[in-house]
């Protein structure tokens, strides 16, 4: 038998307060029509955080207790679908009830990872080349406002060859939202993914739950030996929903109003990313907006120290500079011989062409080298940085060996002898 | 069992949980929560009203008012005994391999296996029947791996003589078998086998006394051992940026270091480096002796998604297990990676328990309570005349990279070394990135001290004549100052780098390290005469390649001398006659 509460005893923020007995820390209950779980218990107060908001909850609403934390359905049939943060359906489709399982589960045990040596191609020479994308890694979009982060990821998302794309979208302009669903119409890719969406007029608890919910689907799916990309756009936005509901509990707060558990908090989603041994793995691509292009702001600076490495959008760029792949030496030795060695030859050009750059605005003399650099970034930055270009590694090494061939005389560009033997462009 | 002090729950506020507790409980003491099968384990960290407020090592899902609690009577402790070197342990000292063996891919909570493996040893007594020993006295020996490892009278016993009554004689024994029965002035009897338990709070301190940390700790990379050395039994921290290589370096420290055992306490930080160290050290051999590194290496890994309260607990288990080692007459180093996660896993504790907090949120109590960590580290005479030490390296991660924040200058307060990492040198991809100029060292190295201040001297000069450069330009400056910056240039190129990826010089041994610094030191003092800037700048890239050139060939070899020759040719031919 169920028992029901209809005395609410305070509304606070997103929070309720009921009297009850009984009840589980993190358990799921019926706030009125809306989904809650408990956050608190104090004696026999029990503090619900209420997804949908508390606006319009009376102090005699119902509260009824679902004696189970918060789930998720797993199951074939989520592909293609569409839910909100709480997980119901956003589409029109039928509600998912079948194979539920928890959310926020344990971390994955250390002993049991494996290194990552699998790159997942994307297409963009900025990646594929530069800063190689490796299964199993998490790697966050540093961007400023106003730049094409979400064309970034629909695109990552489409060309990239993984079994499975699960979208969590937190504080998603609803164009924003509509781009992704279409794109991945178009490109036939929806079929292969699940989409969890927090739009901007949301409720802010949905936004909380967003990781957890696609991470848990993630989860399962790597397990079923599935190779999972999970996309999460805005985790800049998921931060700040976290700031709110700890500023409306009171929580001390430790840095520009953020709860001191940020960290954590970021962590222990971004740590889901995993390679299991003999099974399937998760590669988390997210977007963190940095406010006012400041890389120490307390949400990408907590989130540079988590993750491993960060790609820099600026200007409708992947910046060479800044932007780190810590795994990349995992895979880039077996791609092919010209790769490491092009990489790095090809960036210390591209700085000293910034040097040269520099040295011409301030309006000294530009040599002969000087003008044989600014032929080369211009040609560096047309034919390989560019967002629109679309070609796979082997192409993109070639472009850059053309490039090269193009611009310098064959000692000019620090590349070992053999090397050049084998692969500099015969001129015709 | 008799006489359990039980409670119930009456909260749950985050991994804080109330009990409501009868009978007589201490601060610190452990405690378990049951809920349905599972017992949760968990901290008293304060006691208010007759409610003690527990800090759970474990997520709190689940647990409701009314769950019944029990209580110990211990403080959190670790297990000390053979077994534990080349192990991998969560902040808990659960072995992480068993773990998985049991539970599979992920880390269910609840579960705690016995650190110490269930193995036999081979014990040689060292002690006989009616011998007088005393705390922290060995009675015997087992061999792991390359020690002699000491079988010793528990710390936590009674300070006073004991009287060998029983001991086993020289054979194999299970390490959980009594091999010694000890006997007090008072008639108390003990039954001792290889194995204790020591609270990790709490620092052993059996020894005779504390020695100043006077003799250096070779990590064979030259920034640190030539400039800004570290002692055996001193302190040493690593703040830096993200992304500055802090992890790597001391990945390298871990390797290179000439101590007998390195703990390595990845604190709150990436499960994948801690993945890379347990594939990789496995099959690096350890120079000194020729075994495998991870064979001198224990893991304590408590990653960031781990349990923020057993994250606090990780470094205290370290550091007592590196003073367990010491007591055996062992050099260790205890490497802290990170402890920023520490101190914020102390400000998550404290924002909990509603305590007036400090800048930035951090409790009023974290400046001591770093102090008490670091302080664990030391050079000590043991009671047997032997010297021991540990040495505590920590890296730290200011918020922003702003060295300015509470961590960071806690931390510059009780070190005695520090090696701060500078975003502008891992960008230009100088490793490692420890910046030369601001870092600071108080302990002697392996070179003659006036030397090293003016080596230091010229980089000084060098940087201060490089800004000037950006104002007034390469023609605005005088050739002799041109040289003093270059001579800087080079110092940087080719001694404060060091390719940690080249199989030679990723490890400078002392007598090398002195030998080039010689060479190289002569090299920058001499006067030359150049006639142009142009000249001067071929000829310190020529000399610079010859340098590095030199750095990958092994020491002591005749391709070795032949370079030597071909640098010292060439730059004898510019100095001022």
């Amino acid at each position: 038998m169920q028992k029901i509460y209809t005395k609410i005893e305070s509304i606070v923020g997103n929070v309720v307060v009921v009297k009850a007995e009984g009840v589980r820390n993190g358990d799921l209950a019926m706030v009125g029509n809306s989904y809650a779980n408990v956050i608190k218990l104090d004696k026999d107060l029990v503090y619900l955080q209420v997804f949908s908001g508390t606006q319009g909850i009376s102090t005699t609403d119902a509260v009824k207790f679902l004696n189970k934390p918060m789930m998720v359905s797993y199951t074939e049939s989520l592909l293609g679908r569409v839910f909100n943060g709480a997980g119901v359906p956003r589409d029109k489709g039928p509600e998912l009830s079948d194979n539920m399982i928890p959310i926020g589960g344990p971390s994955a045990n250390p002993a049991r990872r494996i290194v990552p040596k699998t790159m997942i191609r994307t297409g963009i020479p900025m990646i594929d080349l530069f800063n190689t994308l490796v299964e199993s890694q998490k790697l966050p979009i540093f961007s400023v406002s106003g730049e094409p982060y979400n064309e970034l990821l629909a695109r990552i998302a489409m060309q990239a060859e993984v079994d499975i794309i699960v979208l969590g979208g937190m504080g998603l302009k609803h164009d924003d939202y509509l781009f992704f669903k279409e794109t991945l119409e178009k490109s036939g890719a929806l079929g292969h993914t699940v989409m969890f969406v927090h739009t901007a007029s949301d409720p802010t608890v949905e936004c909380t739950l967003v990781p957890d919910m696609s991470l848990a689907v993630a989860e399962k799916f790597a397990l079923d030996g599935k190779k999972v990309l999970v996309l999460l756009t805005d985790m800049t936005n998921y931060a700040d929903a976290q700031k709110e509901t700890a500023i409306t509990m009171e929580q001390v707060p430790s840095n520009r109003g953020y709860p001191g558990d940020l960290y954590s908090c970021l962590a222990s989603r971004y740590e889901k990313a995993v390679a299991f041994e003999g099974s399937g793995s998760i590669t988390i691509l997210s977007v963190t907006t940095m406010p006012g292009d400041d890389v120490t702001h307390p949400v990408p600076d907590n989130t540079g120290y988590i993750t491993e490495g960060q790609y820099y959008l600026k200007n409708g760029r992947i910046e060479p500079f800044g932007s780190l792949s810590r795994l990349k030496q995992n895979v880039n030795k077996d791609t092919r011989d010209d790769h490491r060695a092009l990489m790095d030859a090809m960036i210390k050009l591209y700085s000293a062409y910034n040097e040269s750059l520099e040295k011409k605005s301030m309006g000294f003399l530009m040599s002969e080298w000087d003008e044989k650099l600014l032929k080369y970034g211009e040609l560096f930055e047309t034919k390989l940085m560019d967002l629109s270009v679309n070609i796979s590694l082997e192409e993109a090494l070639d472009l850059g060996w053309e490039i090269l061939a193009d611009c310098f005389e064959p000692n000019e560009t620090g590349l070992k002898t053999n090397l050049i033997q084998e692969r500099w462009p015969k001129k015709v | 069992m008799e006489n359990i002090i039980t409670g119930v729950v009456t909260g749950v506020n985050g991994n804080l949980v109330f009990v409501k507790v009868d009978g007589s409980i201490k601060k610190n003491e452990v405690g378990f929560i049951v809920v349905g099968d599972k017992r949760l384990k968990g901290e008293i960290i304060r006691v208010n009203n007759g409610v003690a407020s527990m800090q759970i090592y474990e997520m709190t899902e689940g647990i409701k008012v009314g769950d019944k609690a029990e209580f110990t009577g211990e403080l959190m402790s670790v297990k000390l005994g053979p077994g534990l070197l080349s192990k991998v342990f969560d902040g808990l000292q659960n072995p992480l391999p068993e773990l998985a063996e049991q539970c599979g891919f992920f880390l269910e909570r609840g579960i705690y296996l016995d650190p110490i493996p269930d193995k036999d040893w081979e014990f040689t007594p060292s002690a006989k029947v009616g011998d007088v020993v005393h705390i922290a006295e060995a009675i015997g020996t087992v061999p792991e791996g390359l020690f002699s490892h000491r079988i010793m009278v528990p710390f936590g016993l009674r300070d006073t003589e004991w009287t060998v009554e029983k001991i086993a004689e020289k054979g194999v024994y299970n390490v959980n078998d009594t091999i010694a029965v000890i006997k007090d002035d008072k008639g108390n009897t003990e039954n001792l086998s290889m194995v204790f338990t020591w609270p990790i709070k709490k620092a052993i301190s059996c020894y005779e006394k504390r020695l100043r940390p006077d003799e250096p700790l070779i990590t064979k990379i030259r920034c640190i051992d030539t400039f800004l050395p570290v002692a055996k039994g001193g302190t040493f921290c690593v703040p830096g940026p993200f992304g500055a290589g802090k992890t790597v370096l001391q990945h390298m420290e871990a390797k290179n270091a000439d101590v007998d055992i390195v703990i390595v306490a990845a604190c709150g930080e990436r499960a994948g480096e801690v993945v890379e160290i347990l594939k990789e050290f496995p099959e690096l051999t350890d120079p000194r002796t020729g075994r495998s590194l991870m064979e001198r290496t224990i893991i304590i890994c408590n990653t960031s998604s781990m349990p923020v309260a057993s994250r606090e607990a990780s470094v205290y288990t370290g550091i007592t297990l590196a003073e367990y080692y010491r007591q055996m007459g062992l050099n260790v180093l205890m490497l802290a990676d990170s402890t920023s996660r520490w101190a914020q896993a102390m400000r998550e504790m404290s924002g909990r328990l509603e305590e007036i907090p400090g800048e930035e949120a951090f409790p009023a109590y974290l400046e001591s309570v770093i102090a008490g960590f670091y302080e664990r580290a030391g050079k000590v005479e043991l009671k047997t005349g032997e010297i021991a030490s540990v040495t505590i390296g920590g890296t730290v991660s200011p918020a922003g990279g702003n060295f300015e924040e509470p961590v960071t200058q806690a931390t510059l307060k009780v070190v005695g070394a520090f090696h701060g990492l500078s975003r502008e040198r891992s960008d230009a991809r100088k490793y490692p990135a420890i910046h030369p100029i601001d870092s600071w060292s108080k302990y002697e190295g392996i070179i003659d001290m006036d030397k090293v201040d003016n080596a230091r001297e010229i980089l000084i000069r060098s940087t201060e004549i490089n800004q000037m450069m950006m104002v007034v330009g390469e023609e605005g400056t005088s050739n002799d100052d041109y040289v003093v910056y270059q001579k800087g240039e080079l110092l940087d190129a080719v001694y404060l780098q060091q390719n940690s990826f080249d199989a030679v010089d990723s490890s400078c041994s002392t007598e090398r390290q002195i030998y080039v610094f010689n060479l190289l030191y002569t090299i920058l003092t001499e006067n030359y005469s150049f006639n142009s800037k142009r000249d001067i700048r071929l000829f310190f890239n020529q000399l610079r390649q010859e340098l590095l050139d030199w750095h990958t060939t092994e020491f002591d070899t005749p391709e070795f001398y032949k370079q030597e020759e071909v640098i010292k040719n060439f730059y004898k031919e510019k100095i001022v006659k």
